[in-house]
């Protein structure tokens, strides 16, 4: 459980990815089964504990020490399930000769009946550390928090066995925890398991940017061009009666969607972009979209007004052949043929762009007929279908990204390179009526600039910080000082949570504008018109 | 007497009328009794200054020479007499000479601790608790979330991630008096033979550890210019204020480590942009400060600087008198 623990307690304070990756295959080599392989199921979701809840912790450890200690306790820490882990009372008669195993500990948790369970929290809590307390608690509470996602534990498992990463995210569903065949494979000690699961996910086809004279050296007769649709890449899946969607990293969201997943009747792998509305009629917005986003349940009223459905870009199998090493155009033909068996509310086909050169391409690509349209694609006539992002076959050509002037307002210093450089900025735009104007945060954002700029803008934070509040700086920022900040951002969504009412999509830094006054900067108007487009 | 009249704050510190001293005074006084040398606690500019040899010297190096008109080193246990009250210095585990302070007078005896901590520390004398009437505990640390684990597991931690990372530098940021040259001392202890690289703000309080006959190695700075100019797989402690600061870039892709009791807390950790916490401190966590007040047998107990109000609740339930006593001008912060 300690070694569990301390993992858990690295990967979040860790910012970067190789670290992360580096901390995960260590432990990966370092651990033995059963536990590696339930730390996975613990990352990855996939671990099935009968949850407590915080009200049931905090009755537990208020029996074993004095309330008012707890509640000054919980008020300086803020986090329950981390005060729980500290102040829990250990009786050095109950501490035994080792620690549980992680092993140990979740054996003992899923044999727990709901009557039981909060006996067994205890028993287990007086047998632990303090870390290995909260690493407990952490798993019974649910989820983890610790910035790893699922597809980051499979790239790090990838990384272990030197494997590449779609072969993991294939096997993936078959799979179950503590992954002990997989383990074998991985460390050369067995063959690769094979996949007898139904419905599983395949790995998904990638393209690559159009960069600067790319377009000159390919022949536009070569490509097929369909509108690049900005919602949500999806596999339907459904085979021996098991229907299951995929996002692009196979995770299966399923739950999310069940209208979707409930027009699944067929025996087929299809690819293509989820989005909301009726095909028939008009296509949802991304605004209309993001209301189905981030659900853990969805209700029929929700359904029933942004209802999903699926623009089908490619037919990977049917019935029992699959369809993947056959060329695009091939795969188009059976695709077109097999859409129209389909519930016409729920999938449609992606339609091509006409095109015979790439100028007449490059107008429609700046001016799309739909705001969820967020470019083109080209793929090419012969291309099989392959998993991951080959170089060559598919393209993707965005619409040019929105602009904003904004200034800068706070500035936080950044991780391990950039520990000492004030590198993640939060701007904002004017808003108010003339003469009251005032600056409203619309954004934050990290990269975008060189490291030259970087020190730069350091050095510009560290001269015109007004105040401090830990690692954020806040700095000056008025109608005749403040630096200007060309913003670029793919899209603009409603916000809650946000002062300014907006979420800007995928912000980075595009142009530091040292020459422009401040008061220049754009307002907020200049992006609420962008909203509602 | 009553307790109260023996010692009592007044703004310029801990006040002893009969004896007319203060202890740890934030202001310049006539006659000062200091517990370590923490600048907080030990201030230039008294006209006399009674402390070990130890906090002396430490003074003098940080102010200069000329740091008070009169020093008087006292020796640990011994009895000095002034104006009738019998003074004594007794260890406090805090750092290189620091002490508690015993002040007695017509049979009440009051221990000031100072800053205080139990856990074994190769680079100071052991806290030796005093039997008393009215123990004036610190509480830096004082609520139950504090528990210290062991210093040496702590360091085994940041060996295993120099091992992990070998590419990065680890940054070590701890304070320049006491908890540099404990990490220092416990890397020593762990078998790491290998130099460390120190800030220049460490350079002079660590020689005197070393004069002091406490062994931390090799130490190199940590400059770039005629020294090494890689600093991959190097280990650099440093103040911690050094390391958000211009100073740390000279280091590639630091994994920056921070020795402070204030790591128990994850969110503190997190906030300061600290990768490897390290749970090292120089004061009593809880466990410790709950045990040393039933030793010290004290019917009354005085809390200052720090969360006193958890610690007042705790003797509240043993049954022990106690109240929070409000001095103005320390860090509660620093560890």
């Amino acid at each position: 459980m300690n070694r569990f623990a301390e993992l858990l307690d690295r990967l979040v304070l860790t910012p970067s990815r190789n670290g992360k990756l580096t901390l995960l295959t260590d432990y990966f080599r370092s651990v033995e089964d059963p536990d590696r392989g339930l730390a996975v199921a613990a990352i990855t979701g996939d671990l099935k504990i009968a949850a407590v809840k915080p009200a049931m912790l905090r009755m537990l450890v208020t029996e074993r020490m004095d309330p008012v200690l707890f509640g000054y306790s919980y008020d300086y820490v803020g986090d329950l399930a981390e005060t729980v882990s500290l102040v829990w009372p250990q009786t050095p008669g109950k501490i035994p000769n080792r620690e549980p195993t992680l092993g140990e500990v979740v054996a003992k948790l899923q044999a727990a009946s709901r009557s039981d369970g909060p006996k067994v929290l205890a028993g287990l809590l007086d047998s632990a550390g303090i870390s290995a307390r909260f690493a407990i608690i952490k798993l019974v509470t649910g989820g983890l928090r610790i910035g790893v996602s699922a597809r980051l534990a499979k790239r790090a498992l990838a990384d272990l066995g030197e494997v590449d990463v779609a072969e993991i995210e294939e096997l993936w569903h078959g799979l179950s925890p503590p992954y002990t065949a997989l383990f074998a494979w991985l460390e050369g000690k067995a063959d690769k398991p094979r996949n007898t699961a139904m419905a599983l996910f395949r790995p998904v086809m990638l393209s690559n940017p159009v960069g600067d004279g790319d377009l000159e050296k390919l022949d536009p007769v070569d490509y097929a061009a369909e509108w690049k649709w900005d919602g949500i890449r999806v596999q339907a899946v459904a085979e021996g009666g098991i229907r299951r969607l995929y996002s692009r990293t196979g995770d299966d969201v399923s739950g999310a969607f069940p209208d979707l997943a409930d027009a699944m009747h067929f025996s087929a792998a299809l690819d293509g972009e989820l989005l909301v509305g009726d095909p028939r009629q008009a296509t949802g917005t991304f605004s209309d979209l993001q209301q189905r986003l981030n659900r853990k349940t969805v209700t029929p009223k929700m359904q029933q007004q942004y209802p999903a459905f699926m623009r089908c870009y490619d037919l990977l199998q049917i019935g029992a052949e699959d369809l993947r090493a056959l060329p695009f155009r091939e795969r188009r033909g059976r695709l077109e043929a097999f859409v129209k068996t389909l519930d016409p509310s729920r999938f449609d086909l992606s339609p091509f762009v006409a095109f015979t050169d790439w100028q007449a391409l490059e107008d429609l690509r700046r001016l799309p007929p739909h705001p969820i349209i967020e470019g083109v694609m080209l793929k090419r006539w012969d291309s099989p279908y392959v998993a991951g992002r080959p170089k060559g076959p598919w393209f993707k050509w965005k619409r040019d990204p929105h602009t904003v002037d904004a200034v800068l307002m706070y500035a936080q210093r950044g991780h391990g390179k950039r520990s000492s450089f004030y590198s993640d900025y939060t701007f904002g735009v004017w808003s108010g009526t003339e003469g009251e104007e005032e600056l409203v945060p619309v954004g934050k954002a990290y990269f975008g600039f060189t490291d030259e700029e970087l020190k730069q803008i350091d050095k510009y934070v560290r001269d015109n910080t007004v105040e401090r509040f830990g690692p954020v700086r806040s700095v000056r920022a008025d109608r005749d000082n403040g630096l200007v900040l060309e913003v670029a951002f793919e899209g603009l969504n409603r916000s809650t949570r946000h002062k300014s009412g907006v979420a800007m999509r995928f912000p980075r830094i595009s142009r530091l504008r040292w020459d422009k006054p401040a008061n220049e900067a754009d307002r907020i108007e200049t992006l609420q018109a962008l909203l509602d487009r | 007497m009553r307790a109260s009249d023996l010692l009592h704050p007044r703004p310029e510190g801990l006040y002893c009328p009969p004896g007319d001293f203060f202890i740890d005074p934030v202001r310049p006084v006539n006659r000062a009794l200091i517990t370590h040398g923490h600048s907080d606690h030990a201030r230039s500019g008294h006209r006399s200054v009674l402390a070990t040899q130890q906090t002396l010297d430490i003074m003098g190096l940080r102010y200069g020479e000329d740091f008070a008109g009169i020093r008087q080193a006292a020796r640990l246990g011994e009895t000095i007499v002034l104006g009738g009250v019998s003074v004594s210095f007794h260890p406090a585990g805090h750092v290189l000479g620091s002490a508690q302070i015993s002040v007695e007078h017509q049979g009440t005896r009051i221990v000031a601790s100072g800053d205080y901590k139990r856990q074994k520390d190769a680079t100071c004398a052991p806290f030796e608790p005093i039997r008393c009437d009215v123990f004036i505990t610190e509480a830096t640390f004082g609520l139950p979330v504090f528990r210290h684990p062991p210093d040496t597991e702590e360091i085994a931690r940041l060996l295993k991630s120099a091992a992990q990372f070998p590419e990065r530098s680890h940054l070590v940021g701890a304070y320049a008096l006491g908890k540099a040259q404990r990490v220092m001392r416990l890397l020593r202890d762990a078998g790491y033979d290998r130099p460390l690289y120190i800030h220049g703000a460490l350079a002079r309080l660590s020689d005197y550890y070393q004069s002091q006959g406490i062994d931390l190695g090799t130490l190199e700075p940590a400059t770039v210019e005629g020294g090494r100019q890689d600093f991959a797989g190097a280990i650099v402690v440093g103040p911690p204020a050094a390391f958000a600061d211009r100073w740390a870039r000279r280091f590639p892709d630091p994994i920056s480590c921070f020795a402070s009791g204030w790591m128990r807390i994850r969110q503190r950790a997190k906030q300061g942009g600290v990768e490897l916490p390290l749970i090292i401190s120089d004061h009593a966590d809880w466990d410790e400060l709950t045990a040393t007040i039933k030793e010290t047998g004290a019917e009354e107990v005085w809390v200052t600087h720090g969360r006193e109000e958890a610690l007042v609740r705790w003797c509240e339930l043993e049954g022990i008198a106690a109240r929070p006593l409000h001095l103005v001008g320390y860090e509660d912060e620093g560890d």
